[in-house]
């Protein structure tokens, strides 16, 4: 199940667990990254909140959480090479794992149908 | 009236249909639409420029031109140095210099490079001041010298590539060197030509009528080696390159002394020059000089990968609780492969292979206080 938030980032949901990244509009509008920031496992986060960074070369941005959860899983490859996730922010370019707190906060989050048209 | 209410925000350059025909990323900037970038993005735009040759548009950027009533060109050079602490009346024809613009206080107006056409001198000023800088110019020097703006496209070919693919064009440009400045025929339109740029690399800037731009910038990038670059790499090239950006590294508070400028100041402007002092701020400036400033802009190299922007506080140790300075300009230089920033530090700090702190997202991040430039010059004196 593929969600998406008004924020610019997607979930893919696989039991209480969800991996998150940014959109494909998103890593178009941001350019080249350069450098990502990730949260460390084991924490916890809040929705709203900052959760992971992602720079380019002009400019930092924010990427909060879209869920209340713990970070089960980070991606080492993307902070390694962050061009992976301009090159393909909604496959290998992926951020972190978080394991919800509460499934039915995935409810009021958009389908990718619904994400294309917010997105235009 | 402030002269920019004239201009419409987001004011199109001769160059617009050719950005959108390749596809560039356009955004606002100084009140026109320029392209941040191009489909092959930012860090190729940038690597390109430094080993080959990259397009830019800067037709935004301010071109003023004074012409001496007198008709001698020795009165607007004389006028000239009234306003800044250049050797301008020491400038040969064919030539051009780096200038800045002072304040009573010492502190930066503009900066600005100077060609010295025979019988004018021809300005290439910064697109966010031109407007200010005009009336200054008009305010300060209509007794002795005609002010006048002019329409035209302004293009720079910057990188390593640029000089055989501009020869291709028009070969009579053989044989210039760094600084020097030419007007010829380019594809039937008249051009002035400088080599010069923002890059830190070997280039060329290229002023030319506004309906003669997008034939010639076509022509230059039907070269294999040359691609269009945006205002992104502009930007990550000149910090690379150790350049200042006015707003940012170099302002109304800053001093030529601070900014690490001292060198635009020709001895003859100095203390026991021939013309010593004679231009707004000449007694902090000289005294500056003479005494040392007490900040100075320095390098900074960032240790890890995060980089650190403009804004960011810098302290001396990593328990102080007062800032000593701040980054001016900051983010990643795509030739290093790592973050780089430029700021002020107390003169004391701004030594290289001192260690200073930035707060980065509270967090006290090491930062080597390192020489400019970064990247070695690639001019061709």
């Amino acid at each position: 199940m593929l969600r998406f938030t008004d924020e610019h980032e997607w979930l893919r949901v696989e039991g209480d667990i969800a991996t998150v990244g940014i959109t494909k509009h998103a890593a178009e509008q941001l350019g080249d990254l350069v450098f990502i920031e990730l949260p460390k496992v084991g924490a916890t986060l809040k929705k709203g909140a900052a959760a992971a960074v992602v720079e380019s070369v002009k400019a930092a941005s924010d990427v909060y959480a879209p869920v209340d959860g713990e970070v089960t899983e980070v991606n080492a490859a993307a902070v390694e090479d962050p061009t992976m996730v301009g090159g393909d922010p909604q496959g290998a370019g992926w951020l972190y794992r978080i394991r919800l707190d509460d499934t039915s906060a995935l409810d009021g989050l958009m389908d990718e149908a619904a994400y294309a048209s917010f997105a235009k | 009236m402030p002269s920019e209410t004239a201009r419409p925000q987001n004011a199109r350059t001769p160059l617009h249909a050719l950005h959108l025909r390749l596809g560039a990323r356009m955004v606002p900037f100084a009140g026109y639409e320029l392209p941040l970038h191009y489909p092959q993005g930012l860090l190729a735009e940038h690597l390109h420029t430094r080993h080959s040759a990259g397009l830019f548009d800067v037709s935004h950027m301010g071109q003023i031109v004074l012409t001496p009533r007198s008709g001698r060109i020795e009165n607007a050079a004389r006028a000239l140095e009234a306003l800044m602490p250049v050797d301008v009346l020491g400038l040969a024809p064919g030539r051009q210099r780096y200038a800045v613009l002072t304040h009573d206080d010492g502190g930066i107006r503009d900066d600005l490079m100077i060609a010295h056409l025979g019988d004018r001198l021809a300005l290439v000023a910064n697109a966010a001041n031109k407007e200010s800088d005009e009336a200054h110019l008009r305010e300060q020097l209509s007794d002795s010298c005609d002010v006048s703006v002019l329409r035209r496209a302004l293009i720079a070919l910057q990188g390593p590539a640029s000089d055989a693919a501009l020869l291709r064009l028009v070969p009579t440009l053989a044989g210039m060197r760094f600084m020097d400045v030419r007007e010829v025929d380019l594809m039937g339109a008249p051009a002035t030509v400088t080599r010069s740029g923002y890059t830190g690399e070997d280039g060329f800037e290229i002023s030319l009528p506004e309906d003669a731009a997008e034939a010639v910038a076509d022509a230059l990038l039907s070269d294999v080696t040359v691609r269009p670059v945006g205002l992104g790499a502009r930007d990550s090239l000149r910090m690379e390159a150790g350049l200042c950006l006015h707003g940012a590294d170099i302002d109304e508070t800053t001093s030529p002394i601070e900014a690490g400028l001292t060198w635009a100041i020709q001895p003859v402007r100095r203390a026991d020059g021939e013309r010593s002092g004679g231009f707004p701020g000449a007694e902090r400036i000289l005294r500056e000089i003479a005494e040392g400033p007490t900040r100075r802009r320095v390098g900074l190299r960032p240790e890890g990968r995060a980089p650190v922007r403009a804004g960011a506080a810098l302290f001396l140790g990593e328990a102080e609780a007062e800032a000593a300075g701040q980054v001016t300009s900051g983010g990643f230089g795509p030739s290093l492969r790592a973050p780089i920033a430029m700021g002020y530090l107390p003169l004391k700090a701004a030594e290289p292979g001192r260690r200073v702190f930035a707060d980065l997202r509270g967090e006290r991040l090491p930062i080597a206080v390192t020489p400019l430039p970064f990247v070695p010059a690639g001019f061709k004196r």
